[in-house]
């Protein structure tokens, strides 16, 4: 058999056979994801009255969104929440996927893993009201604390404000936080950390220098992955929020929904996309000299 | 003492992990309308009043279908997808990877909010199909994550040795290969499912005037009188979720000996 005929029986080139085959994935991801984030773009930029769109191009949508004090307020408060939320996953998620990975025996750790993502994969409605029963007035919480002497009167703290929503959401994105690090810190070559102590580093010294900075791909990978979505919550600022918990994803889906009002609803949502991704890319920015060096 | 503390943490977190769905059966099987300590004592009255709510019935049925198409469809988009980015090279593969991975982080409500606006302006009603729709929008890039490794871990000269010996490349695809990622592909199915059947915001969108079960939930949540039903409902979804995800789990790790690759833990 000539090359020839064997390239002909392969079929084209590798390329051509490669675009061939993710071809129907991309085009669903094409039809269904980017078709309609343009849109979303485009209805920023229009008006409607009712059920009528008019699609002359205008800024009104992104004047209002800006200039009305509850959308920047709702603004703010989201981005602050998220940030919190990120803060206070990732650096709770980091000593678990420091503890499985370094400290948990090889055979083990798979187990591990699998057991810090079943609760990710449990009903996301039922857990977040759960939260709310644990956090309330008379919940659980509160029933313990009490039951326990700890404390007189229920902590009312917990409940309908930005806290219950932070502790709901690391409690949620958990996951997403740890198996980005643990990854990260499983590729780390452990002899590199022998090396640094026999060079008379400590062991807090070491983790600083050595640990800590190559595990900062999978902090970052963490970051954004807990970050950009959090922006886009509804469910949690609704249940266990309050009204000095709403997010700007709740002002969405009421433009959307209950005020018909897509266009100025769209805006708010390209307004947080850019927000979120511009912080992001911030974020990425600073961390770029950990991002860097061999794969 | 290596690891003690550390340890300590790690078994505290796991509680926090755990608290809500630990919660969920002691109310289900509570015999109190109030959902709050202290118990009253033990009934299994929640979960026979289960049986008698046709709503729920439609709404359970309408999720189950969804789902069921929702992993068949993801899960072949999937395979084509990781086949792809294994087996072949081309120009702005990580682009076009990338791409279809966007809805991983992308928030769920951007993803709902944009289908619905061009479902609407063209005109399409919202129904079951719109949901699915979205679903497989969502979980395409899951079963690309757990496929992935599938794809990745298979040595490339078993099928080289099959087409050399004289199999067309169909019959290599089912004869070498699809033995050899089918745990991957049953992991995937799971987990497409899994995330199909406990989505909501997404649902909430494009669902119509049939309610998916977690839509279905949602209306329940403002009664109080019907929180208990819906503990019982929870902790039966809870039971099937951790069941699923075992199989998953279970597949996925077959997956890994079968090709002889080596576990990184965890799906993703």
């Amino acid at each position: 058999m000539t090359l020839k005929e064997r390239l002909g029986r392969l079929g084209r080139t590798e390329a051509a056979n490669g675009y061939l085959l993710v071809s129907p994935t991309a085009l669903y991801a094409l039809l269904l994801l980017a078709v309609p984030l343009a849109t979303i773009l485009a209805f920023s930029f229009w008006t409607q009255n009712y059920l009528d769109i008019d699609t002359t191009l205008t800024l009104k949508n992104y004047q209002e969104a800006f200039g009305e004090p509850l959308y920047r307020q709702l603004m703010l408060r989201s981005l602050m929440i998220s940030g919190a939320v990120t803060l206070a996953t990732v650096l709770t998620a980091f000593p678990i996927a420091y503890f499985v990975s370094f400290h948990v025996p090889q055979s083990r750790k798979s187990l591990w893993i699998f057991l810090i993502t079943i609760p990710f994969w449990t009903s996301y409605l039922i857990r977040v009201f759960l939260w709310k029963v644990i956090l309330g007035y008379n919940g659980v919480l509160n029933a313990t604390l009490q039951g326990a002497g700890l404390i007189d009167e229920p902590l009312t703290f917990i409940l309908y404000n930005a806290n219950a929503v932070v502790i709901t959401l690391a409690h949620a994105f958990a996951p997403f936080a740890i198996l980005p690090i643990f990854v990260a810190l499983e590729k780390i070559d452990r002899s590199l950390l022998e090396a640094s102590q026999d060079l008379g580093e400590n062991r807090l010294t070491t983790f600083l220098r050595v640990t800590l900075p190559l595990a900062m791909p999978g902090v970052v990978a963490a970051v954004l992955i807990v970050f950009i979505p959090t922006i886009g919550d509804y469910v949690t600022p609704r249940l266990v929020g309050g009204p000095n918990g709403l997010m700007i994803a709740n002002m969405i889906q009421t433009q959307f929904l209950k005020l018909n009002n897509a266009p100025l609803g769209a805006a708010l949502a390209v307004i947080a996309m850019l927000l979120v991704g511009a912080i992001s890319l911030i974020f990425v920015g600073l961390n770029r000299r950990f991002l860097r060096g061999p794969k | 003492m290596r690891g003690g503390w550390l340890r300590i943490y790690a078994l505290s977190y796991l509680v926090f992990l755990y608290a809500p769905i630990a919660l969920l059966p002691i109310f289900a099987f509570n015999d109190g309308t109030v959902i709050a300590f202290p118990l009253r004592g033990f009934t299994l009255q929640w979960f026979s009043e289960l049986t008698q709510i046709p709503a729920l019935h439609t709404a359970v049925a309408n999720s189950l279908m969804i789902a069921v198409i929702t992993a068949l469809v993801s899960t072949l988009l999937g395979i084509c997808a990781a086949r792809a980015a294994a087996r072949y090279d081309f120009p702005g593969k990580r682009g076009i990877m990338g791409f279809i991975m966007l809805p991983l982080v992308l928030p769920e409500i951007i993803v709902a909010v944009s289908l619905l606006v061009v479902l609407l302006q063209i005109g399409i009603r919202l129904s079951a199909v719109t949901v699915i729709l979205g679903h497989v929008l969502i979980c395409t890039p899951f079963c690309i994550a757990i496929l992935n490794s599938s794809f990745q871990n298979l040595d490339k000269s078993l099928e080289e040795a099959a087409f050399d010996l004289g199999e067309t490349r169909l019959s290599t695809f089912r004869l070498i290969t699809l033995p050899l990622v089918m745990p991957g592909i049953i992991s995937s199915l799971l987990i497409a499912f899994t995330i199909s059947l406990d989505e909501f915001i997404i649902a909430f969108f494009l669902t119509g005037n049939e309610p998916t079960l977690p839509v279905y939930l949602w209306g329940q949540l403002r009664f109080p009188q019907k929180i208990p039903v819906v503990m019982a409902l929870g902790t039966l979804l809870v039971a099937l979720s951790v069941l699923l995800l075992t199989l998953a789990e279970y597949f996925r790790r077959r997956g890994i000996a079968r090709t002889g690759g080596k576990d990184t833990g965890g799906f993703l």
